[in-house]
């Protein structure tokens, strides 16, 4: 076995008083497809933010490829290159062109030559049905299609772990597929490691290698996908399918 | 009213319309300066400096341009400093002026999303990088029109300046008024004067405003 490319330990993260996360330790092999699962309010998306640098954290260790997180400024700087994430809301920079909102991050962070750069950006807009947008404002897309640049963006800095948090939960239902469908292909063809935050119940079974489920910010059960869809081993998972028509 | 009289101050009119043009534009140009720099001082909240700011800014806000411009006027001289009445003014409309757009800066900065910067930081901006490219262009867009109100407000401020005896407009205006007493006249030209100044450059800005907000934001 090689080491896991992301390994959680003994995290723990709360907002002045309120104890947010506790103890959540897990491993993420390269390769690997976590999902992680559980009700409103148990602490996903603050665990994604710890794995981001965009939340710090009080106690517990974060080790990616082998390398201990600090928790300086700097290295998550060097760091976010590898650890992509994509939020709800797309976030595109609304003054910034298609292109250009890709381009940034290849250029401007990692000092790449466009000339390198720009056939690989064409190639992922290609894959994402996005070929005829590339001079194209955020205002002028649907939700879905700025979904679409966004996970473009963050692919383009050729990142190792992609974070996802509930990426489709503002899209409209028929947007929804298409950007399943890509995450879908990141990781079955390009063997992406990945951690998503889903409410898309059959998504996340065809997806998961691993569900870690949540509650109350603790980890209730960690178990293999198949077997989770099919037979949760605690109760509070059990009623959280139940809960979801699933 | 006496067209021969309105004709006749005419060419004394038009130097105050152009010293007023003159002194606006240069103190409005330092106070947009000015704010800049202390708006961004306080958004990085930069040791040592960020109290200086404050301090500044709730001074010249809080204190009328009039009572600034005595204590320039007359106070500065007694501290060795000799300064012209036009000098006088344009660092009382800088110093004024500063604050407001300060203000206006700092309101634009804030109007930015969290998760706008987010994003940045999510694809490995470094702190230069996020000003650069989110924080600056956002949030100067996002201060436009707080900074086309204060644009308008300075120069309409400027007709304080005669309390020190520049010969902006509305000095012009008493001065004749004083001498000739046709005050329907002088006071006619003197409205007319600053809405030759003023209407056009708002629909200016309104327009600017809208391109603002139409090239930049609006999703
Ligand atoms: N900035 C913050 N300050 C204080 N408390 C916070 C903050 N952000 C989140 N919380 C709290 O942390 C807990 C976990 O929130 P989090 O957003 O991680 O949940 P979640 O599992 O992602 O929920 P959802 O499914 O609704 O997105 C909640 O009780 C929330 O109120
Ligand atoms: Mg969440």
């Amino acid at each position: 076995m090689s080491t896991p490319l992301l390994t959680v330990s003994h995290l723990e993260k709360s907002y002045q008083k309120t104890h947010i996360l506790h103890d959540i330790s897990f491993d993420l092999d390269a390769g690997e497809v976590l999902t992680l699962l559980g009700p409103s309010g148990s602490g996903k998306s603050t665990l994604l933010r710890c794995l981001n640098g965009l939340e710090a954290f009080q106690a517990g260790t974060l080790t990616f490829a082998g390398e201990v997180i600090t928790q300086k400024a700097k290295q998550w700087q060097q760091l976010r290159q590898q650890i992509g994430m994509v939020f709800q809301s797309y976030d595109l920079f609304p003054n910034r062109t298609v292109l250009e909102n890709i381009l940034l991050g290849p250029l401007k962070v990692q000092k790449r030559s466009r000339e390198t750069v720009l056939p690989e950006v064409e190639k992922l807009l290609q894959q994402v049905g996005m070929r005829d947008y590339r001079d194209a404002y955020p205002r002028q897309l649907s939700g879905g299609q700025k979904q679409r640049i966004a996970i473009v963006r963050a692919l383009a800095l050729k990142p190792r772990l992609m974070l996802f948090d509930e990426v489709t939960a503002s899209l409209d239902p028929e947007m929804v597929r298409d950007v399943l469908t890509i995450i879908r292909q990141l990781a079955d063809t390009h063997q992406m490691t990945m951690l998503v935050v889903t409410h898309e119940m059959d998504f996340a079974q065809q997806i998961s290698d691993q569900v870690l489920f949540l509650a109350d910010g603790r980890i209730q059960e960690q178990t293999p996908g198949p077997q989770f869809f099919k037979r949760p081993q605690t109760s509070r998972a059990q009623n959280f399918l139940a809960s979801m028509d699933f | 009213m006496s067209w021969a009289i309105i004709q006749q101050s005419l060419p004394l009119f038009a130097k105050g319309f152009v010293l007023t043009l003159k002194l606006a534009t240069l103190g409005i140009i330092g106070a947009i300066i000015v704010g800049l720099i202390c708006s961004l001082i306080y958004y990085f909240k930069l040791p040592i400096l960020t109290p200086i700011v404050t301090i500044y800014t709730e001074v010249a806000r809080n204190t009328p341009l009039l009572i600034q411009l005595f204590f320039l006027y007359y106070a500065f001289p007694i501290l060795g400093w000799r300064l012209t009445a036009s000098q006088c003014g344009i660092i009382g409309l800088i110093f004024l002026g500063g604050s407001y757009m300060a203000a206006g800066f700092t309101g634009g900065f804030d109007g930015i999303t969290k998760s706008q910067i987010e994003a940045g930081q999510a694809i490995g901006f470094t702190r230069w990088q996020l000003a650069r490219y989110v924080i600056l262009p956002q949030g100067l867009a996002l201060s436009v029109p707080a900074l086309a109100a204060n644009v308008i407000f300075l120069i309409k401020e400027t007709s304080i300046f005669t309390v020190i005896a520049i010969p902006e407009l509305t000095n012009t205006a008493l001065d004749l008024i004083g001498m000739y007493y046709h005050t329907n006249e002088y006071l006619f030209v003197l409205v007319i004067a600053y809405a030759i100044i003023l209407i056009p450059l708002s629909l200016i800005l309104t327009y600017l405003e809208r391109r603002v907000r139409y090239g930049t934001f609006g999703h």
